[in-house]
This record gives structure tokens, C-alpha cells and sequence, in this order.
């Protein structure tokens, strides 16, 4: 299946990529705000601080220049800034304390809430949905790019909070105390803000293609670790190094020019910072000495002070920036999958009964996507009787798959209908249809867990006795009974620790377990011997008499015992019949017998 | 094509064994420092200039508003007007003497940013390239041992780490460390007393910081754990997310997710609240140890405390000013370091699995018979010879005692006496394995799965060495064979097909690097190859990612075939494709791989036994001894284990 881009989602603005994903902050909405809050209320008593400080100060140059207080009253003086201060700091401290919390809270339930909605959304995906995504994009999208959104979130609540607030007390701060003074910053801001805005500008799109450049150089990694038996085969250990130097030099140049760019921020910043300090010590003490002006040596040091948190908020709150700016793929990313929609959702009145396994196919006609050219599944028309054996045999591509998926509606027809004893399949309870229709799927998957776990997933109210029936018919009852632990014995992710045929026999007692209407293996026993294939047929044929079974093969020998045998070529059904009676009518079932029952000694 | 590593021009010398026991840290942060020496010992110098800036402001700020202060001590109105113009040409000079410094201060700072910028990337590039080569000459049991994810990570996350450390933390440290120490003596200058306090207060912070800090950091990696399985499930559900839709099992996966993220909540949320609250906790021992200086100060001034300063005999009050700033300038540069805790914290760790890579051992080869180009003398005698002229391919022999060489024609005929292999000691795998195949014979495995049928190819190529008994190429022991001479003589083709990006014409010529076009487009034809690829929009210019994802398994595997092919070599290794493709593309697969065997020795791992009756000899494997073995009719009038697997009664996978 070809990946279909979502063009549409690449033109999102930021502002309805930013509501989609703010519908999961949900009951993080209070921390978040409260995190505001006592950010706001810290940055308050930060600044506030240096104020009270300088009027202690001159305060004190005061009594120094006068020489009239005595002792008492100075230390009188002192002790009561000192208290006010002390009060604030403990007062910004408690605050520190609280916003670290709650911001922490807020961001963390964020990610935690998105992940869970991306989880759930992609629960709720059909087929058609899952095939647009692949499998490792969606990992990626419901780990590292929501690790990274909280990041975000993070910096959004507290450093882009903090710094505007710092920003805007600060210039207010200075204004009140010296406003003669304060006026510089109205001239340096503006300059520096467009400076970093300018750089930033710059910078980002460097970066991004640095990142996607640091993508492509760990898949050739990859590609070697996986493919290290190729590159020693034929000794290229030499030519993948200097391919990997090339690959790797590109990116450190591309690397180098966004690093210096962003290096330039600190100079500019340093630059500005310098400026503004000179002004105020040059113009400062001018104006101390000047008898009209009501500057005092106190107000300098604190006006520096503000000059320079002026100047770091700035800085901070550009990098801020800098950082969104890069998550931009991640929020996108997360954002196509939250705004995916189901394409097969329960219906209205749904039906809770499958009544038998007949199934009907009424002139379908089936495309993956509306704008595919072709029909994948064209002009099927068939009616199969309950408990009846159905074999398919077809060529890669002859949608053999496409055929069965259509019965338990992984997809939706796109003309004409599929009827499931005697009901349309979109009328349906998916739950119940899908447990009526058991699928053994051609990519069997395993899950990790103990075989009995894995079993389970067919019918989780199973008792030991049923489990141990259906691994009989499916003939995986002897291996599961020589393992140590029997039928607790663990399964690894992706069922590595079992044989590619142990894996398929699970599979269809998993399958089994349902005691379905209808059951589908879709090319199933492929690494199963013949043997045991023909004793898992005889077994469902014994043991599930009115289920009705849908076998796709590769091997003649699995379906051709079957009551009818579909052979499909091309999207279409081309012929239908016994096995002797294809033998004669069907030149493509035919060559397909003829190929695989070549006798030992006439091959070459 | 030369075989000899010249590639790596600029090798950095992690790789030598180091006497002492070096830290990885310390091990990285000393090969980048001894890397790019210059532009290290340059910006050193240019952080040193540009704090000069930070350091200038207070002291010369202190020492106006001192001076303006004891000139006010009468009042502005009293100061005669000379006193006055004293004062302005006073704040002048120390203005200017400013201005210098900053001129100084911006030009080190623009000058260590952008030098650390390029050399922080030159390295990470040196340490990526030293990494990358390395782990192309690790020999196959590392990737056999080793998970392909942990291998991965260390691209990907612990180079970063070591990215971070070199590109932040080292210059962080480096300024925040001389400015600490630069402010430290000048506070102690402008005043004991007062820095005594100071002192008192870092004490705290470094409190803080390890209690504070250590919990922040067991978390993050309780973190990192939890979202390793919070991963390795959410994968697991991506890949049977049709198998979850086909069971109706959506609820008990969601049930199962969030119990993992509920886990990932708590822990993350502690993590990250003990790292928000240690800048509050540290900012704020700086406000009040700020308040207590200032108080302190002011009741040292009030009481005329003698001050043992060369700036003034007592705490004055420009003391006092110029001292605050610093205090704050003090307490923020040791925030900062703080705040580097955790990025050194992950170094420690990236850094250790980056120097662990680094110390495996390369794959040894101490083979001395090379394989060269040649042709027949006059007499008949094999002689070596340039490219162009050579008609053969023949062994160079070299023997120490006699100074001789030798020279054998490359014929591929491969023997095996009585081999026994463990890729463990204490678990043998192969048992007493002797088997020859002469020039052109064609040698089946068969077996169950963990049989050791592709352990004995393993050896052939020697990605593993035999653990007794003999092996012999053209009469040659292989041991004595160079490694890459060896494996040039052999082509192969394996179930996973691993193809490269690139197009397909460069993953043909992968073969052969100086093939031409046509002698691609002539291996692809034999492989059967060419005609699924000419009817591709773009043909041999189609462009393959991740593992030719958009090719079928079988079109996968005829590459493969066109590949070796191109290669050409006298002996081939087959493994065969096991997944289920369809009888008409097995037939065209069959058809390729048969048209390459044609001349050839070669070792079939058969998965179907439809591909191999026409072998010369079938080899029937059991728990790493052979049990069978002889042609195909003998096998089966035999009767034995060879005719119960023909006849379907064993599984063969």
C-alpha cells in the first residue's frame, strides 16, 4: 500500500494545530493556569526585589551624606528593608516552589493526555486509516514528538510566561525609577528584538533540514547494522565509509552555518547589554551630579540590574521560540493523526446477531482510495452457503486478501454490498460481526505474554479445557505440551522465540477460540507441512461442521479438497469450481498445479 | 579500488588502550580537546576576554559611585565647582576605560561562539565518522550479539549527548567557572566579611543542588526506563494493530497503554518538578543571601567595622554597591553550573556506551594469502599480472621459511575436516562436520530451524572462526586467507535481502563498483530481474528506501540475485527466501538463482526442497551433526529423515 501524503494538513496554521492539540490539556487546565499564576507572582517579587534593595541603598547614602541618624535609627532602617525583603524572597521562593510543581504537573498530564487521545484515536482507526501511516511513523509520533510537545508546553508555561512578565515589569520598574534614564531600552529592545527575530529566521530552516539530513544518516546506519552480512560479503566496509564521510561532512557543514548563526545572538546580546550599561553609568552619575536632576547613586545599580534582565528575557524568550519553531514537525505530526476520522464507524441501529454463516457478495466493487484509477476487487458476485469449505488461489496482487477483508469489514465496499447471514456487514455491530468473522490474518503477530494470554484474545472467559481443544485442531497442542511451561510458557515480542509454522498454528487456535460463523485463514499455514496442514483442515472440518471456512493458499494441496475454489487473478474472480473440475477449466489454476507438483527427477 | 583502510584521515586516538582507567567523560572531553587543540586553547582565551566585560562593569561601577558617594557626603549644593569637573573627567576616564573593556569583551565573545561552534561540529562529525568506521570493521558476532536497537541508540541518542556536552555545557562551565572564580576574588577583595557570607551561602546551593539535583536525575532515568516499554508496547500494538481490530481487543490495549501512562505520569512528573524547583530553590538562596549581605553590610557601615580591604578601611557604601551586583552575579553563575548538572549527568552515560563501541575489538585479520589477478606464462605457469591482461584469478602465496610464493589457481573448491564450532564455549553447535565441494558442484543444507546450516556458511566466510578442525579453499587453509581477499571469492545471497539506499542500478553495481551499466543491466537479466525493473516508471533509476519497502519480498530477492550476479564470484552462498511468495514469482526466483548457480560451487540453504533435488549432494542436518546425506534419489530410497521432510511429515521451518 502505498503511503498517501495529507497534502492539506501540511498548509494547517499554527492556530488550528494549536486548538486541536490544546482539546487534551482537559484537567491540566488548573495547573496550567495556576502555573501561570505563581510564575507571574515569582517574576513579580523578582523584580520588586532590587527595588526595595536600592531604596535601601539610598537610604543609606542619605544618612551617610546627612550624618543625622543615630545608630538606632539606622539599624531601625535597615532591619525593616531587610524584613521586607527577606519576606519577598521567601514569598518568590514559595511561589518558585509552587509553579515548579504545578508546571510540571500540567505539562507532564498534557503528554500524558495526548498520548492516551493518539493512542485511542489510532484504536479507532479501519484499515484504510492504518494503511496512510506506517508502522514505525506512528511510534515515533506517540513517543519522541510528544516527549518533545512537552517540552514545549513546558517552556511555554513558565519561560514564555516569565520572560514577557520580567520583560514588562522590568521596563516598568525602570521607568518608574529613573525615566530620564529608562528611555534607552524603548530604542535597544525594538533593535534587538528584530535582530533575533531576523537570526531565528534564518536559523530554523537550516535546522530543519539539518534534522532531516540527521534522519537519513542514521537510516544508513541502519541499513548497515542490518546489512552488515552484505557489506562484509562483498567487502565494501571501505565504500560505506566514505559514503557515511560524505553523508556525514553535509551535515556537519549545514550544522556549522545554523551554529554560528544562533552563536550570534550571545555577541549581539552582550553587544546591547554593554550599551545600555555605559548609558546609564556615563549619563548616571552625570545627572548625580547634576543639582536639577533627582537621580540618586542607588538608582544606578538597580537600573542596571533591570537592563540586564531586560536584555536575558529577551534572549530566553527567543530561544523559546527557537524551540517551537523546531517542533513544528512534531506538533504536525501528532495533529494528522488526531484529526485522521475513522472511515468505518458503528452504524446507527447496529444488529447484535449473526444468524449463520452464509455470506453474499452482491455485485461489488472495491477501490483503497476514490481516486484510484482502477477497482481492486471488480465484479464479485457469489454467494457461499453456511458451513461450506472455500478455498482462494491466486498470483501476489490478484487481491485475494482484499477479498476476505471485505466479509469482515476492514474495509468498506465501494459498490454494491457484502451480506453476512443474510445482513449487511455496515449494519452491523462491529464487535459482533468481527467475533462472528474470525480472520487469521496474513501477517500473523503474536503479542508478548504467556501462550495462554495470546489465546485468549479469542474468547477471554476460555476456560483451560476449550484452550487446549482449539490448539488440537489447530495441531499446535503437541509442541505447546513439550514446552517446560506448557501453555504458560512466555511468548517474546513478535513471537520470536516460536517457529514461523508454531507462530501460524497459535494463530488459528487464537482464531478458533472464537467459535465463529465464519472463519478466514489468510494464507496461513504457509510454513506449516503438508502433513499437518491436512490434519488442521480435517479438524476444522470435523470439529467447526457449521462454520463456514475461507482458506487462501498458495499450495494447491490446502485447498483442494475445498467445496468450491475461487481462483482470483487481477481483481477479479476468473473462475469458480472443484478441484478436478479447474484442473480442466482454469489454465492459470493449472499452471499453479503443475509447477508445484513437479516429480523429483523431470525438474531440469 | 584499493583494500586498505585510507579513508580515515584524521582518526581520532580514543581507540588506544589508556594505562589508567580514564572515564569515558573525561576520556571524550580530552580526545576533543586534543582534536582541535588550537581552536580550544583559542577559545579559552576569548572566554577570558569576553568575562573581562562582566567582571569590569561592578568593579568599575563600585568605584564611581564610591567616589561620588565621599564626594556628596556634604551635600550636592556644597561641592565646589572644580570638585565638581574633578568628578565628571573622573567618570569620563572610567567610562572610557569601560568602553575598552567591552570592546574586548564583545570581540572574545563573538570570537569563542563561533570558534566553538565550528569545532564542537567538526568533532561531533570526527567522532561519527571514527564511530561509523569502527563499527564497520567490528567483526559479525558484535551484530549478532548486540540488539540493532541499542546499536542504534548510540547514533542517535548518546552522540547527542555528547553534542550537548561539547557544544553547551563545556563553554558554560568554562565561563560560568572563571567568572565564579574572577567574581570570588573580587568580592574578597572589596570585603572578607561580607564574602565569608557569601561563602556560607554557596554551601547552601551545593546542598540544594545534590539533594535537589540527585532526585531530579533518579527519576529522569526511572523516566527514560519506563518510556523504553512504554515504546517497545506502543510498537507492538502498531504492528498488530490489524490483529487488535480483527480480535475487537482496542479495549484491553487501551486499558494496557494507560496503565503504562499513568506510570510515565508519575514518574515524569516528579522528575520534572524537582528540576523546575531547583532554579527557584537557588535563585532564591541568592535573594536572601543577597538581603543578608545587604543587612550585614549596612551594620558593619554603621559600626565602622575596620575592613581589611586595599579599597577602603571601612565597608563604605560603595562597598556595599558594588558588592551587591556581584552577589548576585556570584549566586546566578552558580545557578547556571547547576542548571548542567543533568546534561552532565547524560553525558556520563551517552559517553560510556559511545567509548564502549569504541574499545570492541576490530575483527582481526591475519591472513597473508591474497587474491590477485593473472594469467599462463608461455610454460603454463601461473604468473600475476595488471587487470587488463589477467585472464584468471589465482592465490598469492607467500611462505616465510623458504621466501617462496606460490601461486594457485581460484577454482572454489571448499573442504571441511572434521569441524566442530560454538559460538559459545560452553555450547557446541557443529559437530564433526567434513564435507568437500569440488569446482561447479552444487552442496544442499537442510535441516530444522537452529539445525546449523547457516552457522556452516558463517564459517566458510569466516564471519566466525572454527573452533577445531580444518577448513580448505583451493587446497589452501583459510586461515591463512586475508579476510577480505576470502569473502571477495565468495558471493551471496540471503533470505533478508538488506538492499541499500540508493537506485536500483546502485544497489546491482553494490556487487561490483566498477560494473558498467550494461554489465548491471546484464547481471539483472540473468537474475531475472529486468523485466519487473524496466517496468518501473523510472527503471533502473528508481530510487529504494528502507530496505526496498516498495518493492515486493520477491522483487527484493531477484536484486539480491542481479547483485551477486555483478560480484561474479567462483562460489556462492544461497540462503533462500522462506515468506509466502507466490508459485509464479518463486519460479522466476528459482529460474534466476539457477541461471547464477550455472558453473559455480555452491551452498544452498533450502527452505523448500522443490529448488535443491538437483544438487550434487544433499546434506541433512540435525542438532549441528549431519545425518544425511548423498543425492536427492539416494536420500529418498534411503528413506530415512530426507524422505519424511519430502513427504511433508516434518516441518521444515
Amino acid at each position: 500500500m502505498k503511503k498517501n501524503k495529507v497534502p492539506k494538513a501540511q498548509k494547517v496554521s499554527y492556530l488550528r494545530i494549536a486548538k486541536e492539540l490544546s482539546k487534551s490539556i482537559r484537567q491540566y487546565k488548573k495547573p496550567s493556569i495556576l502555573s501561570i499564576v505563581f510564575i507571574a507572582l515569582e517574576t513579580l517579587f523578582e523584580c520588586l526585589i532590587p527595588f526595595v534593595m536600592s531604596m535601601l541603598i539610598n537610604q543609606l547614602t542619605e544618612f551617610d551624606e546627612t550624618g543625622m541618624a543615630d545608630s538606632a535609627t539606622l539599624l531601625n532602617t535597615v532591619l525593616i528593608y531587610g524584613g521586607i525583603l527577606l519576606a519577598m524572597a521567601i514569598c518568590s521562593f514559595a511561589c518558585g516552589l509552587l509553579s515548579g510543581r504545578v508546571s510540571a504537573k500540567a505539562s507532564v498530564g498534557f503528554a500524558t493526555n495526548l498520548r492516551q487521545d493518539l493512542f485511542y484515536r489510532i484504536s479507532s482507526f479501519s484499515f484504510t486509516n492504518i494503511d496512510k501511516f506506517s508502522v514505525s511513523s506512528l511510534v515515533t509520533r506517540q513517543t519522541t514528538d510528544i516527549t518533545y510537545i512537552q517540552l514545549c508546553y513546558m517552556l511555554l508555561i513558565r519561560i514564555a510566561m516569565r520572560s514577557p512578565l520580567m520583560l514588562i515589569f522590568s521596563i516598568v520598574m525602570a521607568a518608574i525609577m529613573a525615566p530620564s534614564m529608562a528611555w534607552i531600552y524603548a530604542i535597544l529592545i525594538p533593535i534587538l528584538a528584530v535582530i533575533f527575530v531576523y537570526l531565528i529566521h534564518k536559523a530554523v530552516p537550516i535546522f530543519n533540514r539539518v534534522f532531516d539530513r540527521y534522519d537519513e544518516l542514521n537510516e544508513s546506519v541502519e541499513e548497515n547494522v542490518r546489512g552488515i552480512r552484505v557489506v562484509k560479503t562483498y567487502t565494501r566496509e571501505e565504500f560505506e565509509k566514505k559514503k557515511f564521510f560524505k553523508a556525514s561532512d553535509d551535515m556537519r557543514d549545514q550544522f556549522v552555518v545554523g551554529e554560528r548563526l544562533l552563536a550570534l545572538t550571545n555577541p549581539f546580546l552582550s553587544f546591547f547589554m554593554y550599551v545600555s550599561m555605559l548609558f546609564i553609568i556615563w549619563f548616571g552619575s552625570y545627572q548625580v551630579l547634576d543639582v536639577n536632576s533627582s537621580i540618586e547613586v542607588g538608582q544606578i545599580s538597580a537600573l542596571i540590574t533591570y537592563g540586564a534582565q531586560i536584555l536575558s528575557s529577551l534572549m530566553m524568550l527567543s530561544m523559546v521560540f527557537v524551540m517551537i519553531a523546531m517542533s513544528t514537525a512534531c506538533l504536525r505530526r501528532v495533529y494528522e493523526v488526531l484529526i485522521e476520522e475513522p472511515t468505518i464507524r458503528n452504524p446507527e441501529n447496529p444488529v447484535y446477531e449473526v444468524k449463520d454463516g452464509s455470506i453474499v457478495f452482491d455485485h461489488v466493487n472495491f477501490k483503497y482510495r476514490p481516486d484510484a484509477e482502477k477497482f481492486a476487487l471488480a465484479d464479485v458476485d457469489l454467494t457461499i452457503k453456511p458451513g461450506e469449505t472455500i478455498g482462494i488461489i491466486g498470483g501476489t496482487g490478484s487481491s485475494k486478501s482484499t477479498f476476505v477483508n471485505l466479509i469482515s469489514r476492514f474495509y468498506d465496499v465501494t459498490e454494491g454490498r457484502v451480506l453476512v447471514g443474510g445482513v449487511d456487514v455496515r449494519d452491523y455491530d462491529l464487535q459482533t460481526l468481527r467475533h462472528n468473522v474470525s480472520m487469521v490474518l496474513q501477517k500473523n503477530v503474536l503479542f508478548s505474554g504467556t501462550i495462554k494470554e495470546n489465546l485468549r484474545w479469542g474468547n477471554k472467559e476460555a476456560t483451560d479445557e476449550e484452550i487446549k481443544e482449539a490448539c488440537h485442531i489447530a495441531q499446535a497442542d503437541t509442541f505447546v505440551e513439550s514446552f517446560p511451561k506448557k501453555y504458560d510458557s512466555p511468548i517474546l515480542q513478535g513471537g520470536t522465540n516460536v517457529s514461523g509454522g508454531q507462530k501460524q498454528r497459535l494463530c488459528i487456535a487464537r482464531a478458533i477460540l472464537k467459535k465463529p460463523k465464519v472463519l478466514i485463514l489468510d494464507d496461513s499455514t504457509s510454513a506449516v507441512d503438508t502433513k499437518t496442514d491436512a490434519f488442521i483442515r480435517e479438524g476444522l472440518k470435523s470439529s467447526l461442521p457449521g462454520t463456514t471456512k475461507i482458506i487462501i493458499a498458495q499450495r494447491v494441496s490446502s485447498v483442494q479438497d475445498a467445496d468450491k475454489i475461487l481462483v482470483m487473478d487481477d481483481g477479479r474472480i476468473v473462475n469458480v469450481g472443484k478441484h478436478e473440475e479447474l484442473l480442466l477449466s482454469s489454465p492459470i489454476y493449472k499452471e499453479i498445479y503443475d509447477l508445484q507438483n513437479r516429480v523429483g527427477g523431470e525438474q531440469k | 579500488m584499493s583494500t586498505k583502510a585510507t579513508a580515515i584521515n584524521k582518526a581520532p586516538t580514543l581507540t588506544e588502550p589508556t594505562p589508567k582507567k580514564k572515564s569515558p567523560l573525561l576520556r571524550i572531553l580530552f580526545d576533543y580537546i586534543k582534536m582541535h587543540r588550537v581552536a580550544f586553547i583559542v577559545s579559552v582565551i576569548c572566554i577570558f576576554f569576553a568575562i573581562v566585560g562582566n567582571i569590569a562593569a561592578p568593579v568599575i561601577l563600585g568605584s564611581v559611585t564610591t567616589e561620588l558617594g565621599n564626594a556628596l557626603k556634604n551635600g550636592l549644593e556644597n561641592l565646589p565647582q572644580s570638585e565638581i569637573q574633578r568628578l565628571q573627567v573622573m567618570i569620563q576616564t572610567n567610562v572610557f576605560v569601560l568602553i575598552g573593556c567591552y570592546v574586548v569583551s564583545i570581540i572574545g565573545n563573538f570570537a569563542y561562539s563561533q570558534v566553538t561552534a565550528v569545532a564542537g561540529q567538526e568533532y561531533m562529525n570526527d567522532l561519527r565518522r571514527h564511530l561509523f568506521s569502527h563499527m564497520e570493521d567490528l567483526p559479525v558476532r558484535y551484530f549478532d550479539r548486540n540488539d540493532k536497537g541499542d546499536i542504534m541508540s548510540v547514533y542517535i541518542n548518546d552522540v547527542d549527548t555528547v553534542r550537548q556536552l561539547i557544544i553547551q555545557s563545556l563553554n558554560t562551565i568554562m565561563i560560568c567557572g572563571l567568572t565564579f572564580i574572577s567574581v570570588f576574588v573580587l568580592m574578597a577583595i572589596s570585603s572578607i566579611y561580607l564574602t565569608l557570607i557569601v561563602i556560607v551561602g554557596g554551601l547552601a546551593m551545593v546542598i540544594a543542588t545534590k539533594h535537589v539535583g540527585g532526585h531530579s536525575s533518579r527519576n529522569f532515568i526511572a523516566q527514560q526506563t519506563i518510556i523504553g516499554k512504554q515504546e517497545g508496547f506502543v510498537e507492538e500494538m502498531m504492528i498488530g494493530l490489524k490483529v487488535i481490530k480483527s480480535f475487537c481487543h482496542e479495549e484491553e490495549s487501551k486499558r494496557d497503554f494507560d496503565k503504562i501512562n499513568a506510570a510515565l505520569n508519575e514518574v515524569g512528573t516528579k522528575a520534572n518538578s524537582y528540576a523546575n524547583i531547583l532554579m527557584p530553590i537557588l535563585g532564591n538562596i541568592g535573594n536572601i543571601l543577597y538581603v543578608v549581605v545587604a543587612v550585614v553590610g549596612a551594620v558593619l557601615n554603621i559600626n565602622g567595622v575596620f575592613n581589611p580591604s586595599p579599597m577602603a578601611t571601612t565597608v563604605t557604601i560603595g562597598i556595599i554597591v558594588s558588592f551587591l551586583p556581584m552577589v548576585r552575579q556570584f549566586t546566578n553563575t552558580a545557578a547556571e553550573i547547576a542548571n548542567q548538572v543533568n546534561s552532565i549527568a547524560m553525558a556520563i552515560g551517552g559517553t560510556a556506551r559511545v567509548c564502549a563501541m569504541l574499545d570492541e575489538p576490530k575483527e582481526v585479520d591475519d591472513g597473508y594469502v591474497t587474491l590477485i589477478r593473472a594469467k599462463y606464462d608461455e610454460k603454463g605457469n601461473i604468473v600475476e599480472c595488471p587487470e587488463e591482461e589477467s585472464t584468471i584469478w589465482a592465490w598469492k602465496h607467500p611462505h616465510s621459511a623458504t621466501h617462496d610464493v606460490t601461486y594457485t589457481l581460484l577454482q572454489g573448491d571448499i573442504r571441511m575436516f572434521d569441524v566442530d564450532f560454538a559460538y559459545n564455549p560452553d555450547k557446541i553447535v557443529l559437530h564433526h562436520i567434513s564435507l568437500y565441494a569440488k569446482p561447479g558442484q552444487k552442496v544442499a543444507f537442510v535441516g530444522a530451524t537452529g539445525a546449523g546450516k547457516t552457522t556452516i556458511t558463517n564459517l566458510i566466510n569466516r564471519f566466525y572462526d572454527i573452533a577445531d578442525g580444518k577448513v580448505r579453499y583451493d587446497g589452501i587453509n583459510i586461515n591463512k586467507i586475508c579476510k577480505k581477499d576470502l569473502r571477495r571469492s565468495l558471493g551471496m545471497v540471503l533470505q533478508d535481502t538488506n538492499l541499500f539506499s540508493g537506485t536500483i542500478m546502485d544497489n546491482i553495481r553494490y556487487g561490483k563498483l566498477d560494473a558498467t551499466d550494461e554489465e548491471c543491466k546484464a547481471a539483472a537479466r540473468l537474475a531475472n530481474a529486468d523485466s519487473f525493473i524496466e517496468r518501473l516508471p523510472k527503471g533502473y533509476d528508481t530510487y529504494i528506501t528502507n530496505d526496498g519497502g516498495n518493492l515486493s519480498q520477491g522483487q527484493r530477492q531477484l536484486l539480491s540475485i542481479a547483485r551477486a550476479a555483478v560480484n561474479n564470484a567462483p562460489v556462492l552462498i544461497l540462503d533462500e527466501a522462506t515468506s509466502s511468495i507466490d508459485t509464479r514469482t518463486e519460479k522466476i526466483v528459482t529460474e534466476g538463482m539457477d541461471n547464477l548457480m550455472k558453473g559455480r560451487t555452491v551452498f544452498v540453504i533450502a527452505h523448500r526442497l522443490s529448488t535443491i533435488q538437483n544438487s550434487d549432494v544433499i546434506m541433512v542436518l540435525d542438532h549441528g551433526s549431519i545425518i544425511e546425506r548423498g543425492t536427492h534419489e539416494e536420500l529418498i530410497a534411503k528413506k530415512g529423515t530426507y524422505y519424511q521432510l519430502y513427504t511433508g511429515a516434518f516441518e521444515l521451518e
